[in-house]
């Protein structure tokens, strides 16, 4: 399959910052791509150079074979956008507002199909200002949708939402997937990354720090932690080899008659993974 | 062209549901005509007084519809990101732009029909002399004002400053230009600042082909200042103007 997206050598500054240096990757046809990191780390700039918003300073960057830059109508009629923040005229209905952006593209979806889509079907008649805001966000996906595109941007989408609203978004974008849809992601909630994207790229300052699957990611770490408490005191062993390391643990407690207490045996997770990456303070405050 | 109709009739939807806008734009002028011809005398210059006021008031609704109402929708939309939002939509640039000026043209059109309606059964008002010029300087003035309001939207930066703003050029300007009475009694220095502004001239131009049944291009002075105005607005737009929020 062809790439839905080419990025090599990405530069992008503001003034004298540096959002983006040398940022490369590329994401196939149909695949759901994360782009994963903190507030700053440069995902949003990429995001809105792909989506034509932004010029970008040097490298290269095609969508859909098409470059952004240019942002000809025939790429906008292929893709859809969810921005971070963005409202939409609080006069018109749901529906009225899906009416009025299928208006624009040559081959919509139908419009009820796409209310029901995003689980607006209840709220089809109201005004988009009586809206909570979860329905607002799926509203905005709904409108992103209805142009029937093939590449789908997704700017931290769940970003507010309560767990409930999130995991049914996710549905939704699984269920986009299944359709087909090429969907590139930003959100720095690994959960999210880990739950939705085929493969993910990190971004710390501008730069990705790491690309791969989520498994690779963790596997890239290779580090096993066995934990256990000895005399009620916590004891931590770092391992590249647990299988040996379990053994020799177990032979040494059994041969002196112990037992090894609250025994666990952790794999790291994609959070120890990105923690590592990017550095203390990255948590994914906001 | 399609298209161009899709979105018209999406902007006549969303104003005519905006209860700010409505009375904003389209009761005001009204309301003031309605309030002035009850209050001043018969003649105004040897002129019926409801006959002067409707024309002035013809001036403050283009004003106020393309030049005020234009700024504010624009800004707002702007700093909301709706106008980024459409920016990612193959509906081009032009489309849009063009949907939003009709739309605005729609509105001053109705108002200006309730305006004649007003006058006419409420206030034994004279009708256009000449209907065609009359309809013609319509256009121009939407066209001029908008000029300017695509100018202020691309110097204004808050959603929240943009009402204020636009009230203290309109307003001023209005009374100055003889919207809601003459201005023959003015002082000097302010009757100099009228001279300057677009509104009087406009006026003169509606009264014109209103009263004295001229045609639209009488006097050519008048209409190529109005026109400058408009293009001078205009200008500053396709420099200035954005789509992208100011403010975040």
């Amino acid at each position: 399959m062809p790439s839905a997206i080419v990025v090599s050598e990405l530069r992008k500054s503001y003034g004298q910052v540096e959002a983006l240096r040398r940022v490369s990757f590329e994401v196939a046809a149909g695949e759901v791509f994360g782009l994963l990191g903190p507030n700053g780390a440069g995902k949003t700039t990429t995001v809105e150079i792909l989506e034509g918003y932004r010029a970008r300073d040097g490298g290269e960057a095609m969508v859909l074979g098409h470059d952004p830059g240019a942002a000809p109508a025939e790429l906008r009629e292929r893709i859809g956008v969810v921005l971070q923040q963005s409202e939409l005229s609080p006069l018109l209905s749901v529906r009225e507002t899906h009416a009025m952006f299928a208006g624009y593209y040559a081959d919509p979806r139908d419009v009820d199909e796409v209310i029901e889509l995003v689980g607006l079907d209840e709220k089809r008649d109201a005004r988009v200002k009586s809206l909570s805001g979860g329905q607002k966000r799926r509203l905005d996906l709904g409108v992103a949708l209805v142009g029937n595109p093939e590449l789908v941007f997704l700017d931290e989408p769940t970003t507010g939402f309560d767990p409930a609203a999130r995991r049914a978004a996710w549905d939704m974008i699984r269920a986009l997937r299944a359709l087909g849809t090429t969907i590139l992601l930003t959100t720095h909630y690994l959960d999210e990354a880990q739950q939705l994207a085929d493969r993910v790229a990190v971004l710390r300052d501008g730069e990705i720090v790491r690309i791969g699957t989520p498994a690779e990611l963790i596997g890239d770490s290779g580090v096993t932690e066995i934990r256990f408490r000895r005399n009620g005191e916590l004891v931590r062993v770092e391992t590249t080899d647990p299988t040996r390391a379990l053994n020799e643990l177990t032979t040494e407690a059994l041969a002196d008659g112990r037992m090894l207490e609250q025994l666990e045996v952790h794999r790291p997770t994609l959070e120890d993974v990105y923690l590592e990456l990017v550095g203390e303070d990255a948590g994914g405050d906001e | 062209m399609t298209t161009l109709l899709h979105q018209l009739r999406f902007e006549q939807r969303i104003f005519w549901r905006s209860r700010e806008a409505a009375v904003f734009i389209f009761i005001f002028p009204l309301l003031l005509y309605a309030l002035l011809g009850s209050v001043y005398g018969d003649e105004i210059g040897g002129v019926p007084a409801v006959d002067v006021l409707l024309v002035g008031l013809f001036g403050y609704g283009a004003a106020t519809t393309a030049f005020g109402g234009l700024a504010i929708m624009l800004v707002i939309r702007r700093e909301a990101g709706i106008l980024k939002r459409l920016r990612s939509t193959p509906l081009p640039a032009h489309v849009y732009l063009l949907a939003v000026l009709l739309s605005t043209l729609t509105t001053f059109a109705l108002q200006s029909v309730a305006l004649l309606a007003l006058g006419g059964f409420g206030f034994d008002a004279s009708m256009p002399a000449n209907w065609l010029g009359f309809a013609g300087a319509i256009v121009l003035g939407v066209a001029s004002f908008a000029g300017l309001g695509f100018g202020a939207a691309a110097l204004i930066r808050s959603s929240e400053g943009v009402s204020a703003v636009v009230n203290v050029v309109i307003l001023p300007m209005a009374f100055l230009s003889g919207s809601f009475g003459p201005t023959s009694d003015f002082p000097a220095v302010l009757q100099a600042l009228a001279d300057v502004l677009p509104l009087s001239y406009f006026i003169d131009i509606v009264n014109g082909v209103y009263l004295d049944g001229e045609s639209l291009f009488a006097d050519p002075a008048a209409l190529a200042i109005v026109i400058a105005w408009g293009v001078a607005g205009l200008a500053v737009a396709l420099r200035r103007f954005g789509w992208m929020p100011r403010e975040r």
